[in-house]
């Protein structure tokens, strides 16, 4: 591209066109004020969509613009015409918007937000990159060659590892060219980078029930034990601990993977872990068992919202374990007599004390 | 790659964007990476070999008066922020700055009041409109794809303020109609596309004016069942795109238009339901992440066809309030930094489960009220950072949810005064 910006009413071969400025009335509701450039490539826009012009130099602006304004979708949708009416090289495209990717990524953070920092769903209405992705995805498609998009996505990965549409249209490469077989992995390198990459773990649960192959029992025994080595390593981390009850919730058997379950929060329990997880998981656990209509076995657990408590079973001893994890946390949580949850009233009628004796804990927490 | 040509604006250098222009830059980012065992309490604090001597010294001063609970967090000290736009340091507010706020979204469709402009255009360093552009204007251009969408965030957040005359209603709707296309769609601005999307925004605006008169709701009606797919799905334009969001939009859109029999909403039900994922959030496509916002439009969409008891509510719920951070922020997924938007795709979801208690309201509270702009008006999306419209609905929004006095009721499915749902016939007609 050139380094410097020619206006458009300078340049030779687009004499032939008269530009059609943004009518805005003459009282606009709102008024858009732009840049010259991008006022002056708009208006020659607006010249040759009126006329539905499909040409090289048409291809061009397009390019022009959407360097300057990627989430423009119309003029996205514009381009996607010109390439297929001008019968375009594909591939030239896909670097074209693996540059632009990448540049912004870095830059502007348009096809992905690179920092932390960034929700990404702001993104998605701000600078729409599901556009970018989508332009990407019809490209791909009709060229049916897979062979730039794991490298491409990974690389985004690199900078963002949880760049929600960087996994998506990872998935959807996946499925579409069968290229299942390197992610496992992958996943594998990146849970050592970051055990609490929350989209690894959903990418993983993706990979192991949506591949070609349904799991065997011997795969999913691993796939828990690998689990379960996570969660030593960070107690307090939901995503491993939602990925482990999401396995055992695919168990056949549901009455073993309650045990497997309690007996791994036992396991922790004897370290002397604290975690929120571990004693929700228990509250899960008799609460699955109570509705099976085993109430003998109780397991100690009590299950803190944010804004207080919303299940417990057990001792007292289980309320002074919450108090200990709130301090942790330091989020001062009051406990409250849960009201009006389903899970609550379930809990009422099978703990043996009641709710209330929560009472005195309050007082001293808070 | 030539670079955006904005007239040599800032924002170009910044490594974080435009759209999150921060109004101080002593932000330190949390660490990612694994925690080490039983080590909660060091979560966040700063790698030390990184940071000079004079860091030092400040961070050591910080802890003298940062409040125990923050130190979980990212987020500013609670009693001091800076706040202005020109940095300088006040109290964060206690109460919503409701007639600032008001102020702020007036001031967004104008350049400045025509009281103002002679004055202005006699000082030497006018050079015609581009300066005076009272919007940052690099974000301004990039967003004017979502002009629809802001007139809708900027109409609901007054309505809920008691202020929804600050907009020329007349002028609103003949917009509108400038931004139908023949096919009945609507794009986010003149002369854009149409779009999903924006045809909801649309209709909800024209159904709080109570102007559906004002359009062609036929044409709106085939426009949108014209984009439902055989797997129930929803692209948002003929471009194929497909989202959960879509499917919101197309339910919620046909539901206030009471069209809901033109589209088959069966098989729409199916396709949501496949987008939940085994914690009990929803992602945007099936096999996609939950995130809160997807949850709200998976949630909102069963809940207008009375679906919920597709919806494991604890299970959601739990994960729902597990968005709630130590500052008493929400953010949209695990080890995500709090924004004032999910206060309302979390705080909704919580609403139509019935668990709002589930979370922390009066952290919340203060958490939202602490991202406004106590000078120029507007919510930002976190403490420090630049207010805009769409923060704005988001933080008056979950305020209304939360029961903050001197606000109208929201309504947590359709995201609009509960007064107008009510009138149109629409509340609450899903069970938990």
């Amino acid at each position: 591209m050139a380094d410097a910006f020619v206006p458009y009413n300078k340049r030779p071969e687009w004499q032939d066109i008269t530009p059609i400025p943004q009518d805005d009335g003459p009282n606009p509701l709102v008024l858009i004020a732009y840049s010259s450039d991008y006022t002056d490539a708009m208006n020659y826009f607006r010249a040759i969509s009126s006329k539905n012009e499909l040409s090289e130099r048409a291809l061009d602006l397009t390019t022009q613009i959407i360097g300057m304004n990627p989430a423009h979708y119309t003029i996205w949708n514009y381009r996607q015409n010109l390439l297929l009416a001008l019968n375009k090289d594909l591939h030239a495209e896909l670097e074209f918007i693996d540059e632009l990717s990448k540049e912004r990524s870095k830059n502007y953070q348009v096809w992905y937000v690179a920092s932390a920092v960034n929700p990404d769903f702001r993104a998605t209405h701000y600078i729409s990159p599901t556009i970018t992705r989508h332009h990407r995805q019809v490209v791909v498609e009709r060229l049916n060659d897979s062979s730039r998009e794991l490298p491409f996505i990974a690389y985004i990965l690199e900078e963002d590892s949880k760049n929600y549409h960087a996994w998506s249209y990872r998935q959807w490469v996946i499925t579409r060219f069968d290229l299942w077989s390197g992610e496992l992995p992958y996943l594998d390198e990146l849970l050592i980078i970051d055990v609490r990459n929350n989209s690894a773990w959903n990418h993983r649960y993706f990979v192991v029930f949506e591949g070609p192959t349904k799991p065997t029992q011997e795969f999913l025994e691993k796939e828990i034990e690998f689990t379960k080595g996570k969660i030593r390593l960070a107690p307090n981390n939901q995503s491993s601990w939602n990925y482990l009850k999401g396995i055992l919730a695919r168990s056949p058997n549901p009455t073993t993977a309650d045990d497997i379950l309690a007996s791994f929060c036992a396991e922790l329990r004897d370290s002397e872990i604290v975690s929120s997880h571990l004693l929700a998981s228990l509250v899960d656990v008799s609460e699955a068992r109570a509705k099976r209509g085993d109430k003998t076995s109780l397991n100690q657990g009590v299950k803190v919202g944010r804004g207080g408590m919303i299940g417990y079973t057990g001792s007292p001893r289980l309320l002074y374990d919450a108090w200990l994890f709130m301090r942790c946390f330091e989020t001062c949580l009051i406990f409250m007599p849960p009201v009006n949850t389903r899970l609550a009233t379930t809990w009422q009628r099978s703990t043996t004390r009641s709710v209330k004796n929560t009472g005195c804990i309050a007082s001293r927490t808070c | 790659m030539d670079r955006p040509q904005a007239g040599g604006h800032k924002p170009h250098g910044i490594a974080r964007g435009p759209w999150r222009r921060q109004r101080q830059t002593t932000h330190v980012p949390p660490p990612t990476g694994q925690i080490p065992l039983y080590q909660l309490e060091q979560r966040n604090r700063p790698d030390v070999t990184q940071l000079s001597s004079v860091t030092l010294v400040i961070l050591s001063h910080r802890s003298l008066w940062m409040d125990r609970s923050e130190r979980t967090s990212s987020a500013k000290p609670p009693s001091q922020v800076k706040n202005g736009t020109n940095g300088t340091m006040t109290s964060l507010p206690a109460t919503l700055l409701s007639d600032l706020h008001v102020q702020y979204i007036k001031s967004l469709d104008t350049i400045v009041p025509p009281s103002e402009f002679a004055l202005l255009a006699s000082r030497p360093e006018f050079t015609g409109i581009w300066p005076l552009q009272k919007k940052d204007d690099l974000e301004y251009w990039l967003t004017e794809h979502l002009r629809v969408n802001g007139v809708y965030w900027g109409l609901t957040a007054l309505d809920l303020m008691n202020n929804i005359d600050a907009l020329e209603r007349d002028q609103v709707i003949k917009y509108l109609q400038d931004c139908q296309h023949e096919n009945g769609g609507f794009g986010g601005h003149l002369n854009h596309d149409p779009h999903l999307l924006y045809t909801l925004s649309a209709i909800q605006i024209l159904v709080t004016y109570d102007r559906l008169d004002a359009i062609d709701v036929d044409k709106v009606v085939s426009y949108v069942r014209s984009l439902q797919l055989p797997d129930g799905s929803f692209s948002g334009d003929e471009w194929g795109e497909i989202d959960i969001r879509f499917c919101y939009c197309a339910i919620s859109c046909m539901s206030l238009l009471k069209r809901l029999d033109a589209i088959d909403v069966p098989r729409t039900v199916e396709f949501v339901v496949r987008c939940k994922n085994y914690d009990g959030g929803f992602g945007s496509q099936p096999g996609s992440e939950s995130h809160a916002a997807m949850v709200f439009c998976g949630v909102g969409a069963l809940a207008i066809v009375n679906a919920l008891h597709h919806v494991d509510a604890d299970l959601l719920g739990w994960w729902l309030c597990e968005r709630q951070l130590g500052n008493g922020g929400l953010n949209g997924r695990p080890q995500k930094l709090e924004d004032v938007c999910y206060s309302w795709w979390v705080l909704s979801a919580l609403s139509i489960l019935g668990r709002v208690h589930w979370i922390n309201k009066e952290k919340l509270i203060s958490f939202i009220l602490s991202a406004q702009d106590t000078e120029a008006g507007g919510i930002a999306d976190r403490p420090g950072d630049m207010a805009d419209v769409f923060h704005t609905l988001f933080g008056v929004a979950g305020l209304s949810l939360l029961g903050y006095p001197g606000l109208k009721s929201v309504d947590p499915v359709y995201c609009m005064p509960k007064h107008v749902i009510q009138r149109v016939g629409l509340a609450e007609r899903y069970r938990v």
